[in-house]
């Protein structure tokens, strides 16, 4: 009979196999101190001492499952407390923002779909920033994983030839294009709008990377073009938005009007902004899965 | 606890139950790649309660389809707009999370993260062996 | 409407359970994109039809990618590691 502890060891050993069933050997690494590799150790990041015990590993998992169920408790007793769920009633759905959302925004944004209204329109500050941290994440990014490092394996990871992979992704490929495109035009008439776009957009742009062979790691996009399409998206989100909110705030009139609702050139500002926003949100999923397998952008 | 009002807010239910499960995730588990997928089952937990909280029994989504909108139509616009720009940023942040990841593997050849602090530990050129 | 909706749920928070009770690390990753797909029809059974779309891209698409690159990345990263040991040992 196994003792909580080693089943727990054992369930957790902490030494995972990447793709097979079995436990792998798992040997520690240790670098001789002349490769000059052990940056990481030296930046003081992780200088914290690992101050395990005996005691404390014993007492660990136990403690934290005991948190996670006190956790599940106290939560629940919170849920019960909340307002009734799916209620017309409640603080949050009765409230003067939401209400004027829902029966304002057609007229004032000229968008169908509120949601895109509320996001482009009456909070476009909030997207942009979440714009500006998607930019900010690709800089890490592009920090963390484009630094030349000796010994770390192939620099591009290889894709075995599949015909049917291949012949399928090339037909499905522009499909799930056009389609991405679609969601980002159509972001002011129905769901959708720049963010789910430029996610299937990408996607797109993944499945062709992926399965294109011979290209030598490069891919739809050069490094130069991300940037240029990135940064001239952000300037412009910027630049109309600060105009519209210059014109808000001074009562004068935009020279975007909110047009008749329903067509694709309407609700001003929200389709160059639903555009700008997928532009940057498929180049940087794209940049991400391109850093990712060690190629170029 | 009233069970019959718990019942009823199952949603709210379940996702406080999935914040908990990828909160333990967290805790327990000393595999790195396992503690980024419970972080991630933590946000979609939380995004799963923010849009509950919105949700209107036998209204339908805010998409405008008559001439004229109603505000008693269409269920609360609000938490949807605030969760999609969260769900496009919790993905950069576990591209992040992952290249660290594989930073730290480069250098260490291992994802538990006690091997990690032993290597750290015991480097010879820190002179804290 | 509703059973669909407790079916979910529970389907829901199984899947979340065994993300994080499984060892192996690529079965984990495909139950948390089973997952991130039963997540985006919640949504879409909730009246957000932008938040299901987006999940159902981004959760199950753009992520599990990445993960999965990460994962043959680690890979090969242990592969060369181990050919490297072994020829500097012999």
């Amino acid at each position: 009979m196994k003792s909580f502890r080693e089943w727990f060891r054992d369930w957790d050993s902490g030494r995972y196999d990447l793709t097979e069933m079995t436990a792998s050997s798992g040997e520690a690494f240790r670098e001789d101190p002349d490769s000059g590799s052990s940056r990481w150790a030296r930046t003081e990041v992780f200088s914290i001492r690992a101050d395990v015990t005996g005691t404390f590993r014993k007492l660990y998992p136990v403690m934290s499952l005991i948190l996670c169920a006190v956790i599940i408790v106290f939560l629940l007793y919170t849920v019960e407390a909340l307002p009734p769920f799916a209620s017309a009633d409640t603080p949050a759905n009765a409230g003067e923002v939401s209400l004027r959302y829902n029966s304002m925004a057609l007229e004032e944004t000229g968008a169908l779909n509120v949601v895109s209204g509320v996001i482009l329109d009456y909070r476009a500050f909030d997207t942009l920033g979440e714009s500006h941290v998607l930019f900010a994440a690709a800089v890490a990014v592009f920090i963390l994983m484009l630094e030349p490092t000796k010994g770390a394996g192939p620099e591009t990871l290889g894709v075995s030839p599949d015909t049917v992979l291949e012949g399928t992704a090339r037909v499905l490929g522009p499909v799930i294009a056009v389609f991405g495109i679609y969601i980002i035009l159509n972001g002011h008439l129905g769901p959708g709008g720049g963010f789910a776009g430029g996610s299937v957009l990408s996607g797109a742009m993944i499945l062709i990377r992926m399965t294109s062979r011979g290209r030598d790691g490069k891919g739809l996009l050069s490094m130069k073009g991300y940037r240029i399409i990135t940064a001239s998206s952000l300037i412009f989100y910027s630049l109309a938005k600060g105009y519209s909110f210059w014109c808000g705030a001074n009562g004068h009139e935009t020279i975007f009007s909110a047009g008749e609702a329903g067509r694709i050139f309407s609700a001003g500002l929200i389709l160059p902004l639903n555009i700008a926003v997928g532009a940057v949100v498929a180049c940087t999923m794209y940049g991400f899965y391109s850093i990712f397998t060690g190629g170029e952008v | 606890m009233n069970l019959q009002s718990v019942w009823d807010a199952r949603v709210q239910c379940a996702a406080v139950v999935l914040f908990a499960v990828g909160f333990s995730s967290l805790l327990l588990h000393r595999n790195l790649f396992k503690k980024i997928i419970g972080l991630n089952i933590m946000e979609t937990a939380s995004y799963l309660f923010l849009t509950a909280t919105g949700y209107i029994r036998g209204r339908t989504a805010p998409i405008v389809t008559g001439s004229a909108a109603e505000a008693a139509k269409y269920v609360n616009p609000l938490p949807a707009g605030l969760v999609l720009t969260g769900i496009v940023v919790s993905v950069s942040f576990t591209a992040v999370m992952l290249s660290l990841m594989i930073r730290l593997y480069r250098e260490y050849r291992t994802l538990d993260l006690d091997e990690i602090y032993e290597l750290v530990h015991s480097d010879p050129k820190e002179g804290r062996a | 409407m509703d059973y669909l909706e407790i079916m979910l749920l529970a389907i829901l928070v199984i899947c979340g359970i065994f993300t994080c009770a499984t060892k192996n690390l690529m079965a984990s990753l495909i139950i948390f994109m089973a997952y991130s797909i039963i997540m985006s029809v919640i949504w879409a059974l909730l009246q957000a039809p932008d938040l299901a779309v987006t999940e159902a891209a981004v959760g199950a698409g753009i992520s599990g990618i990445l993960m999965f690159v990460t994962l043959r990345r680690l890979r090969d990263i242990r592969d060369a590691g181990g050919k490297q040991t072994d020829e500097e040992l012999s």
